[in-house]
This record gives structure tokens, sequence and C-alpha cells, in this order.
């Protein structure tokens, strides 16, 4: 047997083990998957917008007909516009809600975070409906406007700030949650006042979560496309421009256009905020010590009247159009009935297409938690092949930039396309699975991430050196460890797929057809109290789910007491 | 070519292994034999290689150059899972979601055996490591020392050739530590189990090694038992991070000879040339009080300017006069402080024991 001298220069490389290669196999399927659901697609779009109708390359002809047609152009700074006051409103009010979660001993904190998430079970363009009812044209708070009209800017953002507002909340809360309580007690002991040190520990503190929050917004409100629809009224923004250059008159080329306007904001936001990100350095040393809010009689009232109120408004806005499903003929007459909820008196698809929205919900949490948390694990935990880790991970974080309807729109674009062996897929509920897994992706990958960063970085080492392969390990050690987070994940898509409308109303079928869609479709027809019955019953699944939730989590807490107990 | 392994005689064979991150260089050109059934310890301060070296040993790094034999088989490009050894981490790294018992026997359930035959090697393994009546518990339910002998239980289960340890002690109090390094020295012994322990606790390497490998800067300083190392330091780096050493500068002024603050002081100079400037090296306990007469060989005056007491014995220190520019300090026990009544301030002869002196040239 010949063997080789000793190697030179860097020649000297593990040979990988069959784990090894199982794993960047699965890496390399990941990746590949990613970039037909994700990056084709966008790149479809992309190059629509350069096309003509007849698919001829015609450069920026296309946008230099969106610049010249001034009332595409106004929905560009309409939708800024609306951004921005939403995120000067909302960033303000959960700012005082979380510093009350966090920094207070106000009572029944539990509850109100409870019911400060309750939007995000519900589609967006519930607040829309509930503000129709009370102050739309028939409306029995139209008063209160003193002439001005809901169906608008006012209505928008008022609806807006309803919607963002927990997920602007849950960025602050975790922000104001971290604190060094040594912080506090240096200023003290210098003797600052109350207003400096919040304006020179607290604030400071929480800076990154309030920069985070805002970006968020901004895009959300950006890139919603539900709220406008319902109660926009002629004020046009991108959203549902891009709606009307599609659906309306089929002009794809243009939509393209406008779906790029539209991912333009959501893109700058997402860099502005990795670039801002990057230079937070830990807060936390590990030697901090946790803060633990004393009791102060006058701000903790002053917060929980100011808690309640905010709790109260939400509520009213959920009860509103709970109210509104219940009754027969508004404002005329108010007798309760359910008739609102036979649904296929309003629409042909009735009670199907909330089946539908069952089944994506299922379909998507079930294949999307198993795709990202396998996604996630490959890029955690195998060895060597840096490269192809880094373009999977680039690839995963990709779809948080990219809006809903932007993404339904590429869709269209690219798994119509004749020349496309995937288009089969086209008008199924496969490709509403696939489009709500990318949508959602991103959140769901940094979930996984972070639950996997948190274990033993040693565990592959030890199955390795005791010759267990890899999925022994994954399937005894890893999945069970996760599991809380994985239920998260796996709850997140659920309830996002309930919820979502934006990218799947370009991309359903008579047969698939969405219970949020036909929200919609049913306000549209001027069925309003059907389409609050029927974002009503998206709203109850989504929390019938998150209780089982809770649930689930007790009773996984308990019967994995013994082990999670911290060790010492 | 006929393939006559070079490392035939000893149970692992390292040649030339040389690792790179980026331009950083953590290990250069390190060659080491290791004998079987022997427990060697790699010492060093932290960035020295130490832990890198091991890793390569493993599989867990791959080296930039070079090769290792272990027990006749070329593994320089073997993943892990193909070598041929058992590892504790500084972290333990148990799964926390498995029972002490799942965790001992993690490694044999995939090799094929019956479930009354890994019962029966689980247990053989807690009661080595003198945990008979833990298997049902969880790993946060034991204390740190007791989580240590539970990885090293799973590091043994498969009997492996080699066992490797990565700072397995550091994690625990100072009490625990110390009788843990007795029961895991003892396990070794009585299985033979050729052993590698990283560390940067001297103590912990000069009670448990049969070896020390000292490492600096990606290199070996010196291999060594611990009497070698600590009785005769190869470079003035192992000198002085094995133990605490004086150093005074001299100069050769004979074969035999160094000249030291105008005292000529009778050394073993070795190779080095007449004319050279030297460093002479002593340990403290090595400072001789008793019976000293001044006018003897190797007697420098010198004035005690502070004492700092260590319990057993006080750590004097001692200023060379006259001259007064060299320091060294001198271990004294409470006995001898007494009879003599030293103080600070005092004057006195202490020799220097030629047969205790290190030279190494300087600059």
């Amino acid at each position: 047997m010949a063997r080789a001298a000793v190697p030179g220069p860097g020649s000297a490389r593990l040979r990988p083990a069959r784990d090894e290669i199982a794993m960047r196999v699965l890496l390399v399927v990941l990746g590949l998957w990613l970039v037909a659901t994700v990056a084709l697609p966008l790149w479809s779009l992309l190059s629509k917008s350069f096309q003509d109708f007849n698919g001829n390359f015609v450069g920026l002809a296309n946008y230099a007909r969106y610049v010249s047609t001034p009332s595409l152009l106004a929905s560009f700074w309409n939708s800024l516009s609306i951004a921005l006051v939403t995120t000067a409103i909302v960033i303000p009010l959960a700012f005082v809600y979380a510093y009350a979660l966090t920094r207070s001993c106000m009572r029944w904190k539990g509850l109100f975070q409870a019911l400060a998430l309750i939007p995000i079970l519900a589609p967006s363009l519930l607040a829309a409906i509930a503000l129709i009812y009370l102050f739309g044209n028939q409306g029995f708070l139209k008063s209160l406007l003193f002439g001005n009209s809901i169906y608008g800017p006012l209505g928008i953002v008022i609806a807006q700030v309803f919607y963002c507002f927990p997920h602007a909340l849950m960025i602050l809360v975790t922000a104001l949650a971290m604190a060094d309580a040594r912080l506090y007690e240096a200023a003290s002991a210098l003797g600052a006042s109350r207003t400096r040190t919040f304006l020179t520990v607290t604030l400071p503190g929480a800076k990154y979560g309030v920069i985070s929050a805002s970006f968020v917004v901004f895009t959300l409100v950006v890139t919603d496309f539900g709220i406008a629809k319902v109660i926009g009224g002629r004020f046009n923004v991108l959203a549902t421009d891009v709606y009307k250059q599609v659906v309306g008159q089929q002009n794809f080329e243009m939509g393209a256009v406008v779906g790029m306007m539209l991912l333009l904001p959501a893109v700058l936001a997402f860099v502005a905020d990795r670039i801002v990100q990057r230079r937070q350095v830990a807060v936390l040393s590990a030697r901090a010590v946790p803060l633990e809010p004393r009791p102060s009689p006058l701000r903790d009232w002053i917060l929980l009247v100011y808690c309640t109120t905010i709790a109260a408004l939400l509520l009213t806005i959920l009860g509103v159009a709970a109210w509104g499903s219940l009754i027969k003929f508004w404002p005329y007459n108010l007798t309760l009935t359910l008739a609102n909820y036979e649904f296929d008196k309003f629409d042909a698809s009735g009670w199907s297409a909330y089946f539908n929205s069952l089944e994506l919900a299922a379909w998507t949490a079930i294949c999307g938690t198993a795709v990202v948390f396998l996604g996630a694990y490959l890029i955690e935990k195998s060895r060597g092949f840096g490269a192809g880790r880094a373009i999977v991970q680039l690839l995963a974080m990709l779809p948080l930039a990219v809006p809903g309807l932007v993404l339904g729109l590429a869709y269209i674009f690219f798994f119509n396309a004749r020349w496309n062996p995937l288009g089969f897929v086209y008008a199924t509920m496969a490709i509403l699975v696939i489009n709500t897994v990318a949508h959602f992706y991103t959140v769901s990958h940094l979930t996984a991430v972070t639950a996997l960063k948190q274990l033993d970085a040693e565990f592959e080492s030890v199955g390795a050196s005791l010759k267990v392969p890899f999925w022994t390990t994954l399937w005894r050690v890893t999945i069970p460890v996760c599991s809380p987070a994985i239920l998260d994940i796996f709850v997140y898509l659920f309830v996002n797929a309930m919820t979502t409308v934006s990218a799947v109303i370009f991309l359903y079928s008579t047969n698939s057809k969405l219970a949020s869609i036909t929200v919609v479709n049913m306000d549209e027809a001027g069925f309003t109290a059907a389409a609050a019955a029927m974002a009503m019953t998206i709203v109850a699944t989504s929390a019938v789910v998150k209780l089982v939730h809770l649930a689930l989590n007790t009773l996984l807490a308990r019967t994995t007491h013994a082990w999670r107990r911290r060790t010492r | 070519m006929i393939s006559t392994d070079p490392g035939a005689s000893a149970f692992l064979r390292i040649e030339g292994l040389t690792k790179r991150f980026g331009s950083f260089t953590a290990l250069d050109r390190v060659d080491l034999e290791i004998r079987p059934r022997e427990f060697v310890c790699f010492l060093g301060p932290s960035g020295c290689g130490k832990t890198t070296l091991l890793r390569a040993i493993a599989g867990l790094d791959a080296q930039s150059e070079g090769r290792i034999w272990q027990a006749g088989r070329d593994i320089s490009s073997l993943p892990p899972a193909e070598r041929d050894f058992g590892i504790v981490f500084q972290s333990y790294a148990l799964f926390p979601n498995l029972t002490v018992r799942d965790n001992v026997g993690y490694g044999l359930r995939s090799r094929g055996q019956g479930r009354a035959a890994i019962d029966a090697r689980v247990a053989e393994l807690l009661d080595l490591v003198g945990l008979p009546d833990s298997g049902r518990k969880y790993p946060s339910q034991l204390s740190g020392g007791q989580q240590q002998r539970v990885a090293l239980a799973r590091a043994l289960a498969t009997s492996p050739g080699l066992l490797l340890l990565d700072e397995p002690l550091s994690a625990l109090d100072a009490r625990v530590r110390a009788r843990l390094r007795h029961e895991v020295k003892g396990l070794q012994r009585r299985l033979g189990i050729t052993t590698i322990m990283v560390t940067h606790d001297q103590e912990e390497a000069l009670t448990m090694a049969d070896r020390i490998v000292v490492m600096n800067h990606g290199s070996i300083e010196q291999v060594g038992t611990p009497r070698d190392i600590y009785m005769r330091p190869a470079t003035p780096f192992v000198a002085d991070f094995v133990g605490t050493m004086n150093f005074l500068a001299g100069k050769v002024d004979a074969p035999g000879r160094v000249m030291l603050d105008g005292r000529a002081i009778a050394c073993d100079t070795g190779t080095i040339a007449v004319g050279h400037e030297v460093q002479v090296c002593l340990r403290p306990e090595d400072v001789r009080v008793r019976g000293v007469v001044p006018g003897d060989a190797n007697v420098l005056e010198v004035e005690i300017t502070d004492m700092e007491f260590l319990g057993a014995f006080c750590r004097a220190g001692l200023a060379v006069a006259p001259g007064g520019g060299q320091r060294l300090s001198g271990d004294f026990s409470s006995n001898l402080i007494h009879d003599l009544g030293l103080a600070p301030g005092q004057r006195l002869s202490v020799a220097l024991p030629a047969d205790r002196l290190v030279v190494y040239t300087r600059g």
C-alpha cells in the first residue's frame, strides 16, 4: 500500500463522514427549495417589470410610465406617510404599555399582556370592519368625526394602530425586560432624578428595541393590504394599487412595477434594521443583576389606568366586530341572529372557505415546522461546508424583507410561466401551502436558531465520538429539548396561515378559496356583517389554537419538569 | 513504497501537526508520541493550542497539515465517528432530557446489543464511577462533580482505546476538584486506558500525569515527567509557568561559574559559552538559610524586605545586598522563622544550592 508523504500546506482535510455527506445533501436540497420558492419567483417579478405585454425586454419603460402617472406615484407617497404616522403613534403607545408590563408593580400584568395580543389572532381587516360599524356611513359614533370621513387615511391609520400594536409591544417588552439593576442603583446613588434616570438609563437600554419595533411597524403598514382595501375608500396606497393593476386591470407588467415599489421600502427598512442591530453590543453582561421593579403607588395606578384604557379600546374593536356579526341589519334592526354565519348565502364558497383555511393552516404548520426546524438544524449543527451554510442562511433571511403581496405576485409570474416544470401546483392547495411557508419562513427560522443556539455545542461531537448517527441525536436529544420552540413555530405558522390575506389573494382558486379572502370578498360585495362573522370565526379558531398551545406548554413543562430545572 | 508505520512503538504518534485559523497559527509543526496506557497532560496558558491539539486528535477540527497515527492506523483524515476515542468536555455536554442511565448507555444502543447487555454494562459503569444509585436521575438533579462522573462513564461505555479529557475538572469547586483528581487517575490506572487531558492547572497536571506536555504559542516547550518538568524545566517559559521561580541575571565567568552581582556562583552552565548573559533560576523553597556561613560557596548576603504569610510558610522578599539591584523570594517555614527570629529589615546569608540552579541564556 502506498502512503503519501506528509501532505503540503492546506492539503489535510477530514474525509467527510457519511453523516456529514447526508447533512450536506439535505442542506443543498433545502437551499434549492428556498431558491425555488423565494429567490426565483422574485427574479421572475423583477424581470417582468422590465418586459412589455408580449414579454419583450423594454428596459425602464414601465418604470417611466409609473413615475409619469400621477395617480400611481401618489400611492407611493400615501403609503409612506400612512406608515410614518402609524409608527409615530404606535411606538409611544406600545412603549408605555410595555413599560407598565415590565417595569412597574401594576396588577394583572399577565392579563394585560394577553389582552394586548388579541389583534394578532385576527386578520388585519377586522379592525377596519369594526371601524366601519362605529364611524362608517351608518356608524352610530359618526358624529364624533365632525364631518370627517372614516373612509381614507383616518380609518387606515386607526385600524393600522390596532393591528400593529401587539407586534410593536412584543419587541418592546423583550427590550425592556432585560435590564441591569446595578445601573439603576448607580444612578440613584449618584442622585439622578427619575426623569434623568429614565433618559440616561432606561431609554438608551431600550434603544435598539425601539428602532427594531419602528421598522417592523413601518414595514407592516406599507405592506398590509386588507385594511386599505376595506376602509381606504378612494385613498390609494401601494398595496391596493398592486391588487387593482393585477386583479382589476390584468396589467401584470405595471403590477410588477408597483410590486417592486412595494418591495423597496420593505427592503430598505430591513437593511437599515440589520445595520443598526449589528452595532448593538450585549447590553447585559453575564454578571448583570436582573431588575426587580419596586412598588410606586402613584406610578402603578397611572399605568393601570393607561393599560386599562388601551386594553378596553382593543376589546371594543373586537367586541364591535363580534356584535356586528350577530346583528340582523345594522343599524335598523339590532336583533341578535346567527344568520350572518350562514356563509353560503353571501359567498359561493360558503363554509368550505373556512375548512380550506383550516387545511391550509394545518399543512403550513406541519410542513413548515418540519422544514424550518430541520433547516435551522442543518445550518447550525453541520460542520464544514461554510459557504453552503452561509448561502442557505441568507436565503432563509430573505422572506422577512418581502411583503406578502409581492411574494404572491411573484408566484403568479414564476409558477404560471410556460417553461416552469413546477407549474402543475398552480391554483392548488399546494401552492398556497408553499407560499405561506415561504412568507413566514424567517421569523420561524429565527425562533428555531435561537433555540438551537442554546444547546451545548458539543452534543454532536459526543454523538460522533460514540459513533451514533446524527439523526439519532437529533431525534433523541435535539428535538425533545427544543420542543417548546417547535410548538411556538407550529402555532405561529398556523395562526398566520389562518389570518393572512396578502400573498394568497393572488393564488387561490375557486376550490381553494380561504376564509380570510372571503372576508375581503364579502365586504367588497357589501355583506359587512357576514364579513365580520367570517373574521370572528377566524379569531375564534386562532384563539382556540392559542389556548391549546398554552395548555400544551403547561403540560410539557410539567412532564419535563424533572430535567428542565436549571442546573445549579 | 512499502508501508512502514513510524508510530509502531507508540500508541499515538503525531507528526508535523499544524493548524492555522486564517493568519493565526494555533499549532506549529507539533511532533509527539504517546505510549500505551499512559496518562498525558497538555498544560499551558489559554490560547497555547492545547485544546486545538486535542480536537485535532479527536477529528473534531481538522489540522491544516501533519499526520496522526493511532494504534498503528493513520487516522489523519478520518472523521470523528471513524476514530476510536471517548471524550469528556468541560461542559460535560450531558443530554439534559435523558436519564443518567440513558446518557451512559447512549453509545451502546446503536451497536445492536441486547437490552440486558446494555443494562448490565451501564450498571457496571455507574459502579465504576461511584454512582450506582443515580441511574434514574436526570443530569440537572446531580451536582457538578456527579455530572462529571456521568460524562466519564458515558465516554468509557464503548471501551474506546483513547480517552480525551478537555479541562474536565475546571468547572468544579476546589475541594471537589481535588477529590476527583484522585478518582480519575485511579480509574485510568485500573482500566489502563491511554488518556490525554487538557488543563491549564499546573497542580492538576503535576498530580495526575505520567508525562506532561507543556505548550506555549502553538509549540511544545517540554515533554517530561512531572518531576522533570518541575526540577529541570527546559525553557524559561516552563520554569516560570510551572511553580514559582526566581530569575537572577548574571554572566558566565568560566565553565560552571556565573558572576551574579559581583559574587561567583557555581552551577551547571552546560554548553553556554563564557561571557554569555544568563538567567540563573531557583525555586523559592530551595533558598537555604540554616547552617549557612558567610564566605561559603554560593552564598548571598540579602535583606528581608517583606514577608507574605501563606499559612504553612512565609514567602520572604529578599534584596541582594550589596547593590540591592536584584531581588528573589524564599519560602521559609514557620519553624525557621521562629528559630532565627526572621523579620523584615533583617540581613542574613542565604545559600543557592548548586544542584538546584538552572541556567538559561538571556536575550
